[in-house]
């Protein structure tokens, strides 16, 4: 720094030094975008480095005794606790039951730990764990083990959940982001954003006209469906964290192929739009808990679509885009005005803009 | 929102395009001000639709972008001290100062919280009676009257732990400024329709007659950039220079009365450095004299900094128009979201940032 006087500087090129990310951990690095991937990609594959987690699916397979095993883990610090269409108990299942079923894994079995403040109310466990095992049933799952740590006042944010689930892949399925082939179409399962628009605006207290309501949903009923009428599948993810863009950027980048959307087919509920407008977020990074995105052979999109249209949660279901072989790594969208941008995997997590 | 659609009709933008390039039989350079409308032209592939000859340049309408190094690093001290949480809008976290950021900050441990509204910041202080409440405000003059507002609630409340950082810039001073430039460009102007919904049309009738230049205000849709457009080219190839309003469902002559009325109570216009450009004669806001008490850069004595930006981005041509984003050797390589030199790479409404985000394959290609 200098005592230079503001009057002395120039219309000059300026600029600040570069502040590489890599010497403390940022809440982007939980977002689920490029600093997400730096992380996991700098610090966590090279400790544990195996041909099963070198596949980075939502879930890992493996084969034991002969049967194909999914087993996959999830941690939820959602805030508010509790929100139009869901709580943190009833996500906990969900999310991990989505990981499972996106491997094309009917899931079986769930463990449950809970990191609880201390202070945190009684009441309020009860009806986060009531939640839960609500939402366990539904799904037809059960926890059959679980852990209970208590911290400090102050050490924790009131309640952190982490569910562990396990599940069995039947004989010829086989689901991973690296097997999109150009011609692919791009199945999404219903509208997207409501999830972490409800949320934001539960946290927020922004209020709209009609309450935008959590997607929160166990996905597999809907993937079990979807392979009942095919088995032309490459990949099934749930875009959760980062959304729509980061899912289909992770599957362009182990693929190896351009992801071409059509932004007049997407599907997204006219609250959410409107308030993505409101707050300058663009909904193709916004949350979801209960959509699944699937990459399918061209010759057995409009079935599949068909079958997915069948089920509620699939009743919104669109395609949305086809894979290509032109700009590998880089998910691109036809605008309604014919031009085509950039669909691009964000830094860290969507910032709402100033005016 | 569904009126909305109509404004991003692709019947509509493509006969406007159409008719842009009927009308079209010379090359024109126009500056659109707003990062908020250079996002809309990247995002829907707009000048891809306009003849060669038009040029769009976009201008230093990027509040995050052209707020100085000095301020990002004053806020980044205020931050880091105990005693006070610091409120600021989402965008201006990942803004690099000279040696880090809000979100290191706040990782570092500093109370670093995120607002939709300045309201928000008086209601921290309100309930944070024992902590200091230090509010960024930054912006144009569309954010100046809700900025003010707070000033004014917290005076009204007789809050003693709320203050503002204010950095907040005015756009006819920086148009003026385009245009003496020796190097300046730019035949015709698309002026802020979200900085005219608040100040009205009328201060940029001046800068039509001082300057010759067909101005048009617009709007942040694509069928709106493309109206302004045409407008424009309508006025400069029959060689006029007036100033029209695209943005009539929005913009009045007169603008919003009580909110100029309430930034007239709360702020007085100062000079203002602009990052990337340097200073601008009275082409910013300050705390009036009445406010002292709620300005920050008084309250913790903050002082006269002058920081040396190491001149590597090309920052300052891009926010003149001089140059695009894409004529940076930096731009994708060096310098990106995660890793950006420059502020325009940051925001969501920085030319640099909506170049990367939806035409770097065309770059690549």
């Amino acid at each position: 720094m200098s005592t230079k006087s503001p009057v002395e500087v120039k219309f000059e090129l300026s600029c600040p030094t570069p502040l590489p990310a890599k010497d403390t951990i940022l809440l982007g690095h939980g977002s689920g975008g490029k600093l997400s991937n730096e992380l996991i990609r700098d610090i966590f594959l090279p400790a544990f480095q195996n041909p099963v987690l070198a596949r980075l699916d939502d879930q890992a397979i493996v084969n034991v005794n002969g049967q194909r095993l999914a087993i996959t883990t999830d941690s939820f610090v959602v805030k508010p606790r509790f929100f139009p269409g869901g709580d943190i108990g009833s996500l906990a299942v969900h999310g991990t039951i989505n990981d499972l079923a996106m491997g094309g894994a009917t899931p079986l079995f769930l463990s449950a730990a809970f990191i609880i403040e201390e202070g945190f109310s009684m009441d309020e466990l009860r009806l986060v764990v009531n939640s839960l095992r609500q939402a366990a049933a539904e799904a037809g799952v059960h926890v059959v083990t679980g852990d209970t740590k208590v911290v400090e006042k102050g050490k924790g944010d009131g309640l952190f959940i982490n569910t562990t689930g396990i599940g069995l892949v039947a004989e010829g399925v086989d689901l991973s982001a690296d097997r999109a082939r150009p011609g692919d179409k791009v199945l999404l399962s219903g509208s997207i954003g409501d999830h972490g628009i409800a949320i934001l605006a539960q946290r927020e207290g922004l209020e709209f006209e009609t309450q935008i309501q959590s997607d929160s949903a166990a996905l597999h009923t809907l993937v079990a469906a979807m392979l009942g009428v095919s088995r032309d599948f490459r990949c099934m993810r749930d875009p959760t964290r980062g959304g729509v863009s980061s899912t289909l950027n992770e599957i362009a980048e182990r693929s190896r192929v351009g992801i071409e959307l059509e932004e007049s087919s997407l599907p997204i509920h006219e609250e959410v739009r409107g308030a993505c407008e409101l707050l300058g977020l663009d909904p193709l990074y916004v949350a979801n808990e209960g959509k699944l995105i699937a990459i399918v052979a061209p010759e057995a999109a409009s079935t599949v679509l068909q079958a997915m249209r069948r089920h509620p949660l699939g009743a919104e279901a669109q395609i949305i885009g086809t894979v290509k072989k032109e700009n590998p790594g880089l998910v691109t969208m036809r605008t309604p005005l014919g031009t085509t941008r950039i669909v691009d995997m964000l830094a860290g997590d969507q910032l709402p803009r100033i005016c | 929102m569904k009126y909305l659609d109509e404004y991003r009709d692709h019947r509509i933008a493509l006969a406007l395009a159409a008719e842009i390039r009927q009308r079209t039989t010379r090359p024109w350079v126009l500056m659109e001000i707003c990062g908020g409308q250079t996002h809309t032209i990247m995002r829907y592939g707009i000048d891809e639709l306009l003849p060669r000859g038009i040029e769009l340049v976009h201008g230093p309408g990027c509040p995050v972008c052209v707020t100085p190094l000095e301020t990002v690093d004053k806020a980044i001290a205020l931050a880091l001290r105990p005693d006070v949480i610091l409120v600021s809008y989402g965008d201006m976290l990942r803004v690099p100062g000279s040696r880090s950021d809000l979100f290191r900050a706040k990782a570092e441990g500093a109370d670093v919280r995120i607002a939709y509204s300045p309201i928000e910041a008086v209601k921290i202080a309100g309930s944070n009676p024992d902590r200091k409440v230090v509010f960024l405000a930054i912006g144009f003059e569309t954010t100046a009257p809700a900025n003010a507002m707070a000033a004014w609630h917290a005076r009204d409340k007789g809050l003693t732990n709320f203050s503002m950082l204010v950095s907040h810039v005015l756009v006819p001073p920086a148009i003026r400024a385009l245009m003496v430039s020796q190097t300046n460009r730019v035949q015709g102007f698309i002026a802020p329709g979200h900085v005219c919904t608040v100040m009205g049309c009328k201060e940029y009738e001046s800068l039509v007659r001082d300057f010759r230049v067909p101005i048009v205000v617009g709007g942040f849709e694509p069928v709106d950039i493309l109206e302004a457009v045409l407008m424009l080219v309508l006025q400069l190839e029959s060689g006029e220079a007036r100033l029209e309003n695209q943005y009539v469902r929005s913009v009045s002559y007169q603008g919003n009365l009580p909110a100029q009325q309430l930034m007239a109570e709360v702020f007085e216009i100062a000079d203002q450095k602009w990052r990337g450009i340097g200073p601008i004669p009275r082409s910013g806001l300050r705390l009036r004299e009445e406010y002292a008490a709620f300005d920050a850069d008084r309250v913790f004595n903050l002082g006269e900094i002058t920081v040396d930006e190491p001149a590597e981005c090309i920052s300052a041509q891009v926010l003149q128009g001089l140059k695009k984003p894409t004529d940076c050797p930096a731009f994708g390589m060096r310098c990106t979201p995660e890793n950006p030199l420059g502020a325009p790479m940051v925001s969501s409404e920085g030319a640099c940032a909506a170049y990367y985000h939806y035409r770097r394959h065309r770059v690549a290609s």
